[in-house]
């Protein structure tokens, strides 16, 4: 096959670039320049956007013998993947841009020009397994990126190739490191890479300005401290909610409403979920036939809870009745629906954004 | 392979490569008083002279650096702080829009950390700059330090008539720097006729060696230098001189300012005909720069070897890629140092559109071209483009 192969720098997708060349494809190494601002050198957190990340992934293309080319890619990127990751924060959600980024980016603006230039799929480093056009979580748990690939449909996924979804990040190492890759010792990324310092709070204070609000208990109704911003929030955390409620018990955020800026807090007992509504769902092959039972995850290195997925009323999303509840399931991130199979790796059927979570006996979703 | 990137090097000379490797089993510093001192220093004067000669200068003005890049910041730089030192009036510099990113970066340094302000001087569509339009950029001239304007341009070949240019600055008393990296070997330069102040050029555009370069500057014009030390090179610039490479450097420029016209004539056939033959097989070229038969005080209007096309509806980084996979090399003209190709600024600075400079190619030819390297490029280039136009220009304008 003629690949495009989408160094980023780091270890994985050098690995992955050197797996498809070994395989006797016809290989080319693209690094994508997804920041308008580069810098030289890397810095914080972020293995990716430095101009110095471009010379590594160069390095390696320059050993595996392949030719190698930067494609500016900033203004998509900021487009598709930022402007769309603060707007879902000023609208209350919490989204996933590593899934955007795959979702518009390396399998939508890169994977449609490299078909156009005559290649026939993007090799990347994701740790996930793609067989017979069947994505699979990775052998290596801790490492799985099969989350933030649910999004893609069946079209993009023949136009992937993913080699180390068979094999631990350990591995992936030993390899660089049988090839002699400088990047086998990289320290690997984490974090969202548009924000080095890993201060995402700081990033949406800067990108939306600071817009007070009540801090009110659900129990009491009433208001008990001010935030800086609703951005700051996502449903479900516990830390940093910067107030203090008398009984002292762990308060968790159950609610942000961005119109009157309210954030609603509330105990454990307050929580937990059972019950997702959903916008409409992208498949990874074939429409299942509703209901079905799967396991889903609901954020990404997140727990899989077994569930029942049926239309919602009246709309093109989903229903998902939980098995056992959940806390922390945030509007804005993806509900990723899998088949479980311990043997060849849990399948991922597709996805949809979750629109509400609440409580079933609570009745409080229509 | 078909090599058309000379405009970013070209092969070094064989003459040049036996002269340069003799040399370099000799030792000696040319800066030591003893006998293998002097030999060195000889044989870097006799350079230096056979360089003076083929440039039309001295050998007092012949300034030895580490290449293109150092000479025009040393040029930029070095009169600025040196005109400004002796008048603080003059904080301003004029400098073409189109010039190289050593000339470009080194102004906008000095703007944002030395309190200089750039005027730019207009550009015509086809590139080169007018003695009216520096004019009327200079105004009086007493509050300028320099103006910087290139002979020939690296991208679309545009060569403008210095000797012009240099009569219309000095007549306000303000001194000119040219970038010359393009122009020796390809078209007349002489250094004393055309009255420049200060000339840049490099070894390895004609044929000489990597990192090896010449500032020639006036006797009289006094620059402070950027590097500190032996006091080398009329103290403008300090360094234990490369003698290797000075060798190698003036061997290829006697050679190529040598046998200039001949090879011209022949490079710019071929020039010609990949032009006419692409023009014949893909709709809508553009051809961007001088025409290919424009005159510039006697001398060829557009460097012999440029042929710098835009192809619209394709990226030109699409291009470039289609075309190293087929074997040919050429360039997309600027690039940063991590290859991100972006909009020329050349073209930008020609007044033309943004689709227009980011669906633009150049190939370069040089002393080592020949009619198989043109029908190399005629054999795939109709595909090639067709191929990149389905790409389009990115999803916003697909």
């Amino acid at each position: 096959m003629k690949l495009i192969a989408a160094m980023s720098g780091g270890v994985d997708s050098a690995v992955a670039a050197a797996l498809a060349v070994e395989a006797g494809h016809d290989v080319t190494g693209v690094h994508l320049a997804l920041s308008q601002h580069r810098q030289q050198m890397r810095s914080g957190s972020r293995g990716c956007c430095s101009v110095e990340d471009a010379d590594d992934a160069r390095r390696v293309a320059g050993e595996l013998g392949i030719p190698f080319y930067v494609w500016d890619m900033a203004e998509q990127f900021a487009e598709d993947v930022v402007d769309d990751f603060v707007a879902e924060y000023a609208a209350g959600r919490t989204p996933n841009p590593c899934l955007r980024c795959n979702e518009k980016i390396k399998f939508a603006a890169v994977l449609d020009r490299a078909q156009a230039l005559g290649f026939d799929a993007v090799v990347t480093g994701h740790h996930a397994r793609l067989v017979d056009g069947e994505l699979r979580r990775s052998v290596d748990a801790a490492k799985d990126q099969s989350y933030v690939l649910g999004v893609l449909t069946e079209r993009q996924l023949a136009g992937a190739v993913f080699p180390l979804g068979g094999m631990t990040k350990e591995r992936v190492r030993e390899i660089a490191a049988e090839r002699g890759y400088a990047v086998a010792t990289k320290p690997d990324s984490h974090d969202i890479c548009f924000i080095p310092d890993g201060d995402t709070r700081g990033f949406l204070d800067r990108r939306l300005g600071v817009a007070p609000g009540p801090v009110v208990d659900a129990a009491t109704g009433a208001t008990v401290g001010e935030h800086r911003g609703t951005h700051g929030f996502t449903i479900g955390q516990r830390k940093g909610l910067g107030v203090t409620v008398g009984d002292q018990r762990p308060r968790y955020v159950l609610g942000i409403e961005p119109v009157s800026r309210t954030v609603t807090i509330g105990t454990a007992d307050q929580a937990g979920v059972d019950e997702v509504l959903t916008g409409a769902p992208t498949w990874t092959g074939p429409v299942p036939e509703l209901p079905f039972g799967a396991v889903v995850q609901l954020r990404a290195h997140g727990a899989s809870v077994p569930c029942t997925v049926s239309a919602r009323d009246g709309s093109t999303g989903l229903r998902l009745e939980l098995h056992d509840q959940q806390r922390g399931v945030a509007p804005g991130q993806s509900a990723v629906l899998y088949a479980p199979d311990a043997e060849r790796g849990d399948r991922v059927l597709g996805q949809a954004t979750v629109f509400r979570a609440g409580e079933r006996q609570a009745s409080v979703l229509s | 392979m078909t090599y058309l990137d000379h405009a970013a090097t070209t092969p070094m000379l064989p003459e040049a490569v036996a002269a340069m490797t003799q040399q370099l089993a000799r030792v000696g510093n040319a800066s030591s008083l003893h006998a293998s001192g002097r030999g060195a220093r000889r044989t870097a004067e006799q350079s230096r002279e056979r360089l003076a000669e083929a440039l039309g200068a001295r050998p007092s003005e012949v300034l030895f650096t580490g290449g293109g890049t150092e000479s025009d910041n040393l040029a930029v730089k070095g009169l600025f702080w040196a005109r400004r030192g002796a008048d603080p009036r003059r904080t301003r510099v004029v400098v073409s829009p189109a010039e190289h990113h050593a000339v470009l970066d080194s102004v906008q340094w000095l703007a944002e950390h030395d309190h200089a302000e750039i005027t730019w001087v207009d550009v015509q569509p086809t590139g080169e700059v007018t003695p009216a339009a520096l004019a009327d950029a200079l105004g009086d001239g007493t509050d300028v330090a320099l103006v910087s304007v290139m002979w020939a341009n690296n991208e679309i070949g545009a060569v403008s008539e210095l000797a012009a240019l240099a009569e219309v600055a000095h007549a306000v008393g303000v001194p000119l720097h040219t970038d010359a990296v393009q122009a020796v070997g390809q078209v007349p330069v002489d250094f004393a006729g055309s009255g420049v102040d200060a000339l840049t050029m490099t070894g390895h555009k004609l044929g000489g060696p990597m990192g090896a370069g010449l500032l020639v500057l006036r006797r009289d014009a006094d620059c402070t230098p950027l590097l500190h030390g032996g006091g080398q090179e009329r103290d403008v610039r300090s360094g234990t001189l490369d003698v290797a490479a000075i060798v190698g450097l003036a061997v290829a420029t006697t050679t190529s300012v040598g046998n200039r016209v001949e090879r011209a004539a022949r490079v710019s056939a071929l020039r010609d005909r990949l032009v006419a033959g692409v023009v014949a097989r893909v709709p809508d070229v553009q051809l961007n720069g001088p025409a290919l038969d424009a005159v510039v005080a006697g001398g060829p209007g557009r460097l012999p070897g440029n042929a710098h096309l835009s192809f619209p509806g394709a990226e030109g980084d699409a291009l470039l890629m289609l075309l190293d996979a087929n074997g040919i090399e050429c360039s997309t003209g600027s690039a940063c140092s991590a290859g991100v190709a972006r909009p020329s600024h050349v073209l930008l600075a020609t007044g033309a559109d943004t689709d227009r400079a980011r669906s633009s190619l150049r190939f370069s030819l040089g002393h080592t071209s020949t009619d198989a390297d043109v029908d190399a490029v005629l054999d795939v280039i109709a595909p090639v483009v067709e191929r990149a136009r389905r790409a389009g220009l990115g999803r916003r304008s697909a």
